[in-house]
């Protein structure tokens, strides 16, 4: 199956270009480069990308939050980003930063938002132009939209509320178990506890690409996500990871590429829930069970 | 603190926030290729577990005078760039003078605000394994 017959099947294909399709229209989108290694974007980028920071950018200096509507109006203008404007993002590890800038993006309700399938690695792989040349955006008087904290994002009361339902915790395996605090080859991020939230299912956000770092083709996503936990599209879901970013990346898979409609994000995640006092944490390969 | 190590602090902070990423990308761009006796043996080489990336470090050479060699992937420039910062501070210096060198370095190159902190300790975690190597290069 070729990568665009792949991209067809999914519930939303708009989401989602190819690296073929960036080069083709890249003069009629706003291209952004989102990475965790923040020096990447220096070294040579996408032609006309310009660099957003999810570290310094995209959250609030002093709270553990995400911007504010005015703040956000001010990132978009100082990238010269309209609000109608169709805006492609990508990154470094597999897109995880990316679909986490996206999330943001969402959470300003920015309509037409992309990924580039298989992100920066992809665009690499084959060969394609690379520049250090740096764009002067102009500002296109962004409005100031406030963020909607409601639908898409999961805070640490409404993940309590959740349990039993469907929850997914996309770190590694001995993250999951407890067997580690953090992602193997990490560091410790500081969480007091080792664990999973009771009932959670594991599914490392690894599970939904390809070796090039593309997306896996929706029958091979549903069966990870719905036939081998037993979860039902049509339900709440939630997913979590250490502090958001990959289950980002999983909560993109599950709205964009399999539909599932009421899907949020908890950005807190393991960070937030293995310090928290008094939560329940499971530990083991098992999900656990809710004792209220 | 060793006089190349503060110098190289006061380079960095010598400079507005924005630009020190820049000066962090022109170490990453100079950090020595790897000798060929660890690049055809990489077993030899250690794996530093706190960092993001896959960066390997070896510490050779007599107490007085300790040798630092890093492998570190071109595509994880920030991480280059931490590793050239400690080889250039800290390469050919004696044993004694690598142990007293502040374990706060990381930190007194004001890129705190710039960088996550979870990268920042990536680099203390280099450190850490240096001043491990050394000490028991020495013992």
């Amino acid at each position: 199956m070729s990568e665009d017959q792949r991209i067809a099947q999914y519930a939303h294909p708009n989401s989602l270009v190819t690296t073929a399709w960036l080069e083709e229209n890249s003069s009629s989108v706003v291209i952004v480069e989102c990475d965790e290694d923040v020096l990447l974007y220096e070294t040579g980028h996408i032609p006309g990308s310009v660099k957003l920071d999810w570290h310094t950018e995209l959250n609030d200096e002093h709270k553990r939050d995400y911007l504010t509507g005015p703040q956000f109006a001010e990132l978009m203008n100082e990238k010269g980003i309209g609000r109608n404007d169709t805006v492609v993002i990508y990154g470094d590890k597999s897109n995880w930063w990316a679909t986490y800038a996206f999330w943001v993006f969402k959470l300003f309700g920015h309509e037409d938002v992309r990924i580039l399938n298989g992100g920066r690695a992809k665009w690499i792989a084959e060969g394609r132009e690379l520049t250090k040349e740096v764009p002067t955006p102009q500002s296109k008087a962004y409005p100031v939209v406030e963020r909607d904290d409601r639908t898409i994002r999961a805070f640490r009361d409404d993940v309590l509320d959740h349990l039993g339902l469907p929850l997914v915790d996309v770190r590694s395996k001995p993250e999951y178990t407890g067997e580690r605090l953090h992602m193997p080859d990490y560091p410790n991020e500081g969480a007091s506890r080792g664990g999973h939230i009771p009932t959670a299912a594991s599914i490392p956000w690894s599970s939904a690409i390809l070796a090039d770092e593309s997306f896996k083709p929706v029958d091979e996503l549903k069966a990870i996500y719905f036939e081998n936990t037993g979860f039902n599209p049509a339900d709440k879901f939630v997913a979590y990871c250490r502090i958001g970013e990959r289950s980002s990346h999983t909560w993109f898979v599950l709205k964009y590429l399999l539909g599932v409609s009421d899907v949020r994000n908890y950005d807190g995640s393991w960070t937030e829930w293995g310090n928290l006092v008094g939560v329940p944490v499971a530990v083991g390969e098992e999900p656990g069970v809710v004792s209220r | 603190m060793n006089l190349r190590a503060t110098e190289i602090a006061e380079d960095f902070n010598f400079l507005p926030e924005k630009d020190r990423l820049q000066l962090l990308l022109e170490f990453s761009e100079n950090l020595p290729p790897l000798d060929p006796k660890y690049g055809e043996h990489p077993e030899l080489l250690e794996r530093v577990e706190e960092c993001q990336s896959p960066v390997f470090i070896a510490v050779d050479g007599t107490a007085d005078q300790i040798r630092l060699h890093f492998s570190a992937p071109q595509e994880a420039p920030t991480t280059r760039g931490f590793a050239s910062v400690l080889h250039s501070a800290l390469d050919g210096l004696s044993a004694q003078e690598i142990l007293d060198t502040s374990d706060d370095f990381p930190s007194a190159l004001g890129l705190d605000k710039l960088i996550s902190p979870l990268r920042v300790r990536g680099m203390r975690g280099m450190l850490a394994r240096i001043k491990r190597k050394t000490r028991e290069l020495n013992s």
